[in-house]
């Protein structure tokens, strides 16, 4: 996404780049990018694998729309609609969100933190490279003889081992890859984080983006390997006999949900604490006010991942708990709004009384407040037990999780991709598109995952190919939605490849509330950044923390 | 933006009853207390968050409005309070538990299985739901009875569906109404959820396990859920119809059942000693293969490989004996989706589908099965 | 090659301490490797710490699946609990399976004894076993089987039945909100893993 800049030491005014003769050995090509170790281009390529899975779930996510657009099987055959929506959530889920945020991390951290580069260079190279793979596999049993996994993304046993139609050793494998790119990722950015930040960058001066990638790469190396434990049992179970999750050999299916939830509740976290560091970041620039409550903001995120470990159950209310293991995981579920509401509470109150101008990456990040609440609404009412027997497993569980996931997660990756942009490319994007982007991308997103609230209270299950007629009219105003919404991500794509292409020039520091000391480099940043370490003078000034 | 979609919110709590009744936004009021006190909670919690939704966006669009650079705003200079934050930290806490005194008394409700008056056996299996009543001779397979050609549409489009299009099934599970009734919910293979939206009674249904639910309903009527939890490839295929009846119909429709079991015992054992025509096993065994056997092997025998593997000329149904083919049709196949029909069909009906598939397709094997060939083959006296 | 260099330069590249920030990244991302494995250990803990959660709290109606010696010191006969059993094959196996009572009244204390008839229907030897569950979940701790035949396997030869029996007791110690108890059995066929 970056071009070379062989120039950094004649356009960087903060710091001076004294080896700029290192440049020579930089190679060219697809071998640049092969063997590179360089954090801004291994961000460059997270994101750009990121945003091509992100096509990728997308056009699955289409097929899936149009099955459902209207009553009947039209297109696809029951047992391919269950692939499509396995490989839809696990491509979104670990191809496109996850590593859209490791790109960010890898792009912005050492930046950040006026750090050279990432603690691991070359860790930063494999974690990155063996994604490709793990995805190859995944996406490649599409066209085995076994079809490729349709046992949904929460992958549920004994449906994907005794059950499965034999496309669960690719899955497991592919996951495994995922994990351990995952985990490689998540301790360059802890390594990074505690020994790599500037003199004089105490954590709380640290920016809040920082903190909150902090703690999800905490929480990645806690539960990754919980995952890969688990599918490990399954691979097991499938092939080699145990019974993990066997009734028949003394297991129990209900214990998969038990661990697959201890993994993949904090997995929801993962997915969206980098959220609120990225709009934590361009609230505060486009309202000219420094961030409130910055300490509560760490601590809220804090707690919000502890809390995390301890919620899995909800998600299995209807398997058949004790009444006060019902009320444990309830209690705990609705403590998790209190922190939540203090951040939200915390960013309409750095608007409050700012200076407020509307720039794309401030639009998305004020969609973000918004849609991801709503989202976090509905997540209040699924906590309430009683009422989950009602909600669980329908549409209405399918609108909360894309209002935090896609108008939560996505949206905040957008705003921040903006408001980095010219940083990263050195040219401004162009507004009138990007405008276009966010309004078509808005309309559209509420058209398609609003209406499935409805849906869900009416009754309709969710992962089902073909549906009662009652629930026709809303599925066609919701396939709508999703074809609009997919059609609106094409318009990202050409901003920014115009964007790299050429544009208007950007300078060091092109939004005036931004503070961070990555504006204090030029743009595009060069090369390496940060050989020698800012001033305490720099760093002060990026104090998010305030004086 | 974010003003309209509030608009809407406030709109469902208010018209959710009246003006949308065709077509459903709201969550069902249902037919019995423990539904009722379910919806009461989620009109609860859906009032508190518009308000705070209204109270939060609200400061936030005044702000927008207000606070922009645009407007000559200048930026204040505060970025924390204390007592602010505590404030803000304490009322939800405060809301917080008024939300979960309600659901506590509900779900202690709901989780009271004791003193039931009827007690039935809920079983999921791939695709469809077996229903048995305990202490009752009474058992049946529930199966999803809208046709093929209504759902199958990738060729024909144009084909007009029924009012209750995948809510419709065969033979109903049938519950006395004001009566408590006790599910005991299990499943034979993967599993499944069992749901009924007017009964507020979801309960997953755990391969070697069981789960309870119980439900009191006041109003007879025809009840209508799904399958709620992901089980492979018909999972949207296998409805729940549920029909409360009173006291009386349902005495009625218990001695009916009872009666039908014994005539069809004795059907049982005239067909055994009747030998049946090709024509007529090749007819019968089409419309039994097409309710019981083409989800998974399809209507062209050629299944669904490698899970439903192909019966067109596929040596079970041509060259390999008729006892074979007959074992797995009547006792199923362990470690596959095979299921075991010798409970769920008449011997007649396994003869006549056997019949059907080693000769239709080109498996023209000639083969005539009759009912006293699968008597010999299910072991029993 | 050039990676390394690329690599040694950043290193020259950082500043004076860099020889002792490698050394605090190899000590931190050892610690972390440690959390990494200790996790992926915790996960197969899970297992265990399932089932020793299970026989504590009853959760999914785990019954003891060894036997247990009688150790109540008397009869409740105040008290009389409803004990129902139903029987369920799973997919595959051609047995008939059914207990030979539906339910039985007991007090809590008294030993009861009761049997479950199967009968294999198909023209090989099986070996089945039966899988318990109690509803609800919480009374699973306070039945006692003293001799089951679920604690070992069945094998039963083409065309042969059997009476197979079950002896408990309920504890005097049951909740008093619970009076009805049903146990459940599902049978499978192991004839593959058993052999």
């Amino acid at each position: 996404m970056t071009t070379d800049t062989l120039d950094n030491a004649s356009t960087a005014d903060s710091h001076h780049d004294s080896f700029g003769d290192n440049h020579d050995h930089k190679m060219t090509g697809i071998k640049r990018w092969l063997y590179t170790t360089n954090h801004k281009d291994i961000g460059t390529l997270y994101l750009w694998f990121a945003f091509i899975m992100f096509l990728t779930g997308g056009a699955l996510a289409m097929v899936i729309r149009a099955e459902l657009f209207q009553p009947g099987l039209q297109l696809v055959e029951p047992d391919f609609f269950n692939q499509l929506t396995t490989v839809h959530g696990l491509v979104m889920v670990f191809g496109a969100i996850m590593p859209a945020f490791t790109g960010f991390a890898n792009w912005m951290l050492p930046m950040m933190l006026g750090a050279p580069d990432m603690a691991l260079p070359r860790m930063n190279n494999w974690s990155f490279w063996i994604l490709p793979f793990a995805f190859a596999i995944l996406l490649g049993s599409f066209f085995m003889e076994s079809g490729a996994p349709n046992f949904g993304w929460t992958f549920y046993a004994p449906l994907s081992t005794t059950y499965s139609n034999g496309s669960t050793a690719f899955f497991v494998f592919a996951v495994h890859i995922m994990g351990i790119s995952s985990i490689m990722g998540a301790i360059n950015i802890v390594v990074t984080i505690m020994n790599m930040r500037a003199p004089g960058m105490t954590y709380m001066k640290m920016p809040l983006f920082v903190w909150t990638f902090f703690i999800t790469a905490y929480l990645l190396i806690a539960v990754m390997p919980v995952l890969a434990g688990v599918v490990t049992m399954l691979l097991t179970d499938t092939y080699f006999g145990t019974s993990f999750f066997d009734a028949a050999g003394g297991g129990d299916p209900v214990m998969f949900q038990h661990i697959f939830w201890f993994f993949g509740h904090p997995e929801v976290y993962i997915m969206i604490l980098p959220a609120f560091g990225i709009v934590s970041t361009t609230i505060p620039a486009f309202s000219r006010k420094r961030l409130f409550g910055y300490s509560s903001m760490v601590y809220a995120t804090s707690s919000i991942a502890l809390l995390s470990f301890i919620v899995w159950a909800h998600h299995m209310f209807t398997t058949g708990m004790p009444l006060f293991g019902e009320l444990f995981f309830m209690y705990c579920t609705m403590l998790i709004a209190v922190p939540t509401g203090v951040k939200v509470f915390n960013w309409v109150a750095t608007m409050w009384r700012g200076s407020l101008t509307f720039e794309t990456p401030m639009l998305f990040s004020i969609a973000f407040v918004i849609l991801f609440t709503i989202g976090g609404f509905s997540g209040l009412m699924l906590a309430m037990t009683p009422v989950d027997f009602q909600y669980h497993d329908t549409y209405f569980v399918v609108a909360h999780f894309h209002y935090v996931l896609v108008t939560g997660s996505l949206f905040s990756i957008y705003a921040g991709a903006y408001f980095w942009l010219p940083k990263w490319t050195g040219h401004m994007y162009n507004d009138t598109l990007s405008k276009w982007h966010f309004w078509c991308s808005l309309i559209s997103v509420n058209l398609l995952f609003f209406p499935m609230h409805f849906l869900g209270l009416a009754g309709m299950p969710r992962r089902i190919p073909d549906y009662a007629l009652q629930f026709a009219d809303f599925n066609k105003w919701v396939s709508i939605g999703g074809f609009a919404f997919g059609l609106s991500q094409l318009i990202f794509l050409a901003v920014v490849i115009k964007c790299i292409r050429g544009g208007e020039k950007a300078p060091a520091k092109p939004w005036d509330g931004a503070i961070g000391l990555e504006w204090t480099v030029a743009s595009p940043a060069p090369y390496h950044t940060f050989s020698t370490p800012p001033s305490q003078q720099d760093i002060d000034n990026a104090d998010q923390h305030g004086h | 933006m974010g003003k309209h979609k509030l608009t809407w919110l406030v709109l469902v709590s208010l018209f959710a009853n009246s003006a949308w009744a065709e077509t459903q936004l709201n969550l069902t009021k249902g037919v019995t207390a423990v539904s009722r006190d379910v919806y009461d909670l989620h009109m609860l919690v859906l009032y508190i968050c518009t308000t705070i939704g209204v109270l939060v966006f609200g400061a936030m669009f005044w702000s927008i409005a207000f606070h922009r650079k645009s407007k000559g705003a200048k930026p204040a200079d505060f970025h924390e309070s204390t007592k602010v934050e505590v404030l803000w930290t304490a009322i939800p806490i405060v809301i917080l538990i008024a939300m979960a005194v309600p659901a506590t008394q509900t779900l202690i409700a709901m989780e009271d299985n004791e003193n039931s008056d009827v007690t039935i056996q809920i079983t999921g299996s791939q695709w469809k739901w077996h229903y048995k009543y305990f202490d009752q001779d009474i058992e049946y397979y529930s199966v999803l009875s809208t046709p093929r050609k209504q759902y199958q549409n990738q060729q024909e489009t144009n084909v007009v569906k029924g009012k209750n299009y995948l809510l419709e099934v065969d033979k109903p599970l049938v519950i006395p109404v004001n009566k408590k009734v006790r599910f005991l919910i299990t499943s034979d293979d993967v599993i499944h959820s069992w749901w009924v939206p007017a009964f507020a009674v979801k309960q997953d249904a755990n391969p070697g396990f069981i789960n309870e639910a119980w439900t009191r309903v006041e109003e007879p009527g025809v009840y209508r859920g799904q399958c709620a939890e992901l089980c492979g490839k018909d999972h949207g295929f296998m409805p729940i119809v549920v029909e409360v009846k009173s006291a009386e119909d349902y005495d009625t429709w218990l001695n009916e059942q009872q009666q039908r079991i014994a005539a069809a015992a004795s059907a049982e054992q005239a067909s055994l000693s009747a030998s049946m025509s090709k024509e007529e096993l090749m007819q019968l065994g089409e419309t039994t293969y097409t309710a019981h056997c083409s989800a998974c092997h399809q209507p062209t025998g050629l299944g669904l490989p490698p899970a439903f593997p192909a019966l067109k000329g596929s040596p079970v149904a041509t060259t390999g004996s008729i006892k074979d083919h007959l074992d797995i049709v009547f006792n199923g196949k362990a470690g596959t989706g095979m299921q075991a029909y010798g409970k769920q069909l008449s011997l007649k009906e396994i003869a006549a589908v056997v019949t059907y598939e080693r000769n239709a397709w080109g498996n023209d094997t000639g083969d005539l099965v009759q009912s006293a060939d699968v008597k010999a083959v299910s072991g029993e006296e | 090659m050039s990676i390394n260099k690329h690599k040694a330069n950043i290193n020259i590249s950082t500043n004076t301490t860099s020889s002792t920030n490698i050394n605090n990244n190899n000590k931190t991302v050892k610690k972390l490797l440690l959390v990494v494995v200790a996790m992926f250990g915790f996960g197969f803990a899970l297992v265990p710490l399932y089932d020793v959660f299970c026989d504590i709290t009853g959760l999914n109606g785990k019954t003891n699946d060894t036997a247990v010696a009688y150790t109540a010191s008397s009869v409740d006969k105040t008290r009389t609990v409803k004990v129902q059993f139903i029987t369920r094959n799973a997919k595959g196996i051609p047995w008939e399976f059914e207990p030979v009572i539906n339910e039985i009244n007991v007090h809590p204390g008294e030993m009861k004894l009761v049997s479950f008839y199967a009968k294999n229907n198909a023209s090989h030897d099986i070996v089945g076993q039966a899988v318990p569950s109690v509803s609800p979940g919480l009374a699973a701790n306070y039945f006692h089987k003293i001799e089951c035949f679920c604690f070992t396997q069945q094998p039963l030869s083409a065309g042969k039945d059997i009476e197979m029996s079950l002896q408990f007791y309920v504890d005097l110690e049951l909740p008093t909100d619970i009076n009805t108890l049903t146990l459940s059995y599902t049978l499978y066929d192991i004839t593959e893993k058993s052999s």
